[in-house]
């Protein structure tokens, strides 16, 4: 990834902001294009950007959607864990094309009645499920909170951790740069998704007081976290070690500023700025991670919505409603989708080497 | 980096190469030492530091809840009572001589290299692991060459045909592939290419040696469906990759200079940018041998992956330990392979770095 190294908003460059700002208006009334800061650039940029854009609206909308989903669904649609079974044909456990019909009267399947498309209707927006009959419309949107939920909770773990470490290893440098380094190959030798797996099957219940799905959630984040910050790191302590010798450090440090001014007030504010593109394209990799364990049945305990369980139900059903493999799939696609497109106009926006 | 348009390529010193090669088994071992001592650390250690009593522990590895005196037996034979310390040296003895379990009635035997015993199918985990390594492996080696020569072809045209139509085309399909989960791809697969529009057969792992073209009928949808997501990925990189290295100044040298552009191309503008790539398929390689979880789930292979999740589901933790441990030595082994094979791809790779 090639992040931005041409970032000054050190301390003494941040107090000039507001006459930056107000020359950097002066000049672009004169159509001046000068002097602006990366952030004055990079949004420019990305406003022009309309695929960047038009995600970054889906991405906010998804996260609406997440946080209002109570709402949604009581004006669109029923709540999550309600069955409906008089939508459901009994032997099959497909839906209805038309639950009024009468049932063929010699017993026979009703073939004629049952919906591949899952008895989409304007009650149930995306139909309901096979057996159980809950309004999928209802369960996908719920299932936005926890995988949302669970990427945002894993990246901040990630970020936290990899800044930390990777800013300690690039500006300390020595043995403590070499035991950092090691240890970040020695996290990405671990098979991940083997081990998440196994951690959910020797933590016990009750752990740090946590129960069911706070438990199932807690484990995935630290999981995701604990084994994914060296991707963060590697790209922080890169940047760190060529913060450190640029000019303004030098000159806060010639003025006597101690380390921890340094860190958090010269070097770190440089470093936001990849850290939040990294963040971005992240986070897409950490929903797929929770749809994964999931769907292998080590995630969400049912009945709490989630996509990947409800891809995982759907295996049984695949051939006769498709409709049931394709709404929460097509849920995840769409979220990891925006998300990546998101993520990669920002870099793009923010990357230096990319021509106006 | 050697002088361009020299014929005889620069070979490094032999001492020098036997001291990387040396080097980098040493850091390999030393990984797969440090792998280790974690994975048992999290079977061993985690569970009692959250609560979990020894008699607890037997009950996880025994896999049933038999009488109270059936798991302190359990406790005693497996000395889940003793130190951490004594279990772990316990566990590494068994791992390079073998090890034995004693059931009061008989002793069972299991071989160095002892990954651990399954009391649920009350055999040894290893040879049930190399019973299942053959389909793992034809997913993997199958799906990965298909995954990097499609890749890195793709990113390489792409590259060279920046912003036409086929590189708009590849670079929007592979977006589509790194954002779409194996479980979504792979079920679409199966719904619609094999059960709507019967393109592909419904059938079993057959074994390469027993019917090639049977094997090969089974394993083609879980190779395509497998390396589509990888291929993505590679094709990305590989187009980034290029592009910078494109832009470099010994590129437009070579050029100037009047070498044809494949020349350029293959010979001086690939090498570098397939360094990274080597790495992470390398990697990548590495972590779908360990068990290819999703894959073999969506397409009920009988893999290592699926070996582990039916474990998991079992609770029989001896065997989950054992895939995992199996898993670590796959990706180590692989990253070696790439580093023994650095030097090759991209004579810049300092030997004595």
């Amino acid at each position: 990834m090639s992040a931005p190294s041409h970032a000054p908003e050190s301390e003494e460059q941040a107090e000039q902001d507001d006459v930056v700002n107000v020359t950097a208006q002066a000049r672009k009334a004169r159509g001046d294009s000068e002097n602006r800061s990366l952030r004055q650039i990079a949004w420019q940029r990305l406003r022009k950007d309309k695929v960047a854009m038009i995600s970054g609206i889906v991405v906010v909308l998804l996260i609406l959607a997440a946080i209002f989903a109570p709402l949604l669904t009581k004006w669109f649609g029923y709540p999550p864990t309600l069955f409906h079974q008089d939508l459901i044909h009994p032997d099959t456990g497909l839906p209805y094309k038309d639950p009024n019909l009468p049932p063929p009267s010699d017993g026979s399947m009703p073939t004629e009645n049952l919906d591949p498309w899952g008895g989409m209707s304007a009650d149930h927006l995306l139909g309901v499920e096979p057996i159980t009959g809950r309004d999928l419309f209802s369960r996908i949107v719920y299932g936005a909170r926890i995988s949302l939920l669970v990427a945002f909770l894993s990246t901040v773990v990630c970020v936290v951790l990899g800044t930390v470490l990777g800013i300690i290893a690039g500006y300390k440098g020595g043995w403590i740069d070499t035991v950092i380094s090691r240890a970040m190959d020695v996290f990405l030798a671990f098979p991940l998704m083997l081990f998440a797996i196994a951690l959910v099957g020797v933590i016990p219940e009750g752990i740090l007081g946590l129960t069911g799905n706070g438990l199932r959630i807690g484990v995935i984040v630290f999981i995701i976290g604990f084994f994914n910050w060296p991707y963060v790191a590697r790209i922080v302590r890169g940047q760190t070690l060529s913060l450190r010798e640029r000019e303004f450090v030098e000159a806060a440090r010639s003025l006597g500023a101690g380390n921890r001014h340094i860190l958090f007030r010269e070097i770190l504010p440089n470093l936001v700025t990849p850290i939040i593109v990294y963040s971005t394209l992240l986070i897409p990799t950490n929903i797929l991670f929770e749809a994964a364990l999931s769907f292998l049945g080590v995630g969400i305990n049912p009945p709490t919505p989630s996509w990947g369980k409800m891809l995982s139900d759907a295996v049984r059903v695949a051939e006769n409603a498709p409709y049931f493999v394709i709404f929460p799939g097509l849920a995840i696609f769409i979220t990891v989708l925006a998300f990546n497109l998101f993520g990669d106009g920002l870099r793009d926006a923010f990357d230096p080497k990319t021509s106006d | 980096m050697k002088a361009a348009g020299s014929t005889a390529p620069w070979t490094p010193p032999l001492t020098a190469m036997l001291n990387y090669i040396l080097r980098r088994l040493g850091a390999g071992l030393l990984l797969l030492a440090v792998v280790t001592a974690v994975t048992f650390w999290i079977f061993y250690v985690l569970p009692r530091w959250a609560g979990v009593t020894p008699r607890g522990m037997a009950a996880m590895y025994v896999g049933k809840a038999p009488t109270p005196e059936a798991l302190d037996a359990t406790v005693e034979r497996l000395g889940l009572d003793q130190p951490v310390a004594m279990q772990f040296l316990e566990f590494v003895r068994g791992l390079l001589f073998g090890q034995e379990f004693d059931f009061g009635r008989a002793t069972v035997e299991c071989a160095a290299p002892c990954l651990g015993y399954s009391f649920t199918t009350n055999s040894p985990v290893l040879p049930q692991l190399l019973e299942r390594l053959p389909v793992t492996a034809s997913l993997a080696f199958g799906a990965a060459i298909i995954w990097i020569i499609g890749g890195v072809a793709v990113g390489v045209l792409s590259a060279v045909k920046k912003g036409s139509l086929f590189d708009r085309l590849a670079m929007s399909t592979a977006l589509v592939g790194v954002s779409m989960p194996i479980y979504f791809t792979g079920l679409l697969a199966l719904v619609f290419l094999v059960h709507s529009w019967e393109l592909f057969p419904v059938s079993r792992y057959v074994p390469l040696s027993e019917d090639p073209v049977a094997w090969f009928q089974v394993m083609f949808l879980p190779w395509v469906t497998l390396a589509f997501l990888h291929a993505a990925q590679y094709a990305r990189q590989t187009r980034a990759g290029m592009l910078e290295v494109l832009g470099e100044d010994y590129i437009r040298t070579a050029r100037a200079k009047g070498l044809s552009e494949r020349r350029v191309i293959f010979k001086h503008a690939l090498r570098p940018t397939l360094t990274p790539i080597v790495t992470i398929f390398g990697l990548d390689v590495g972590l779908v041998l360990g068990g290819a979880i999703l894959t073999e789930t969506v397409f009920s292979l009988n893999g290592i992956g699926a070996y582990a999740i039916d474990a998991i589901v079992g609770k029989d933790l001896p065997v989950v330990l054992g895939v995992t441990l199996m898993g670590a030595v796959f990706i180590v082994v692989c990253n070696l392979v790439v580093d023994l094979l650095y030097p090759v791809v991209d004579p810049r790779v300092r030997i004595a770095a």
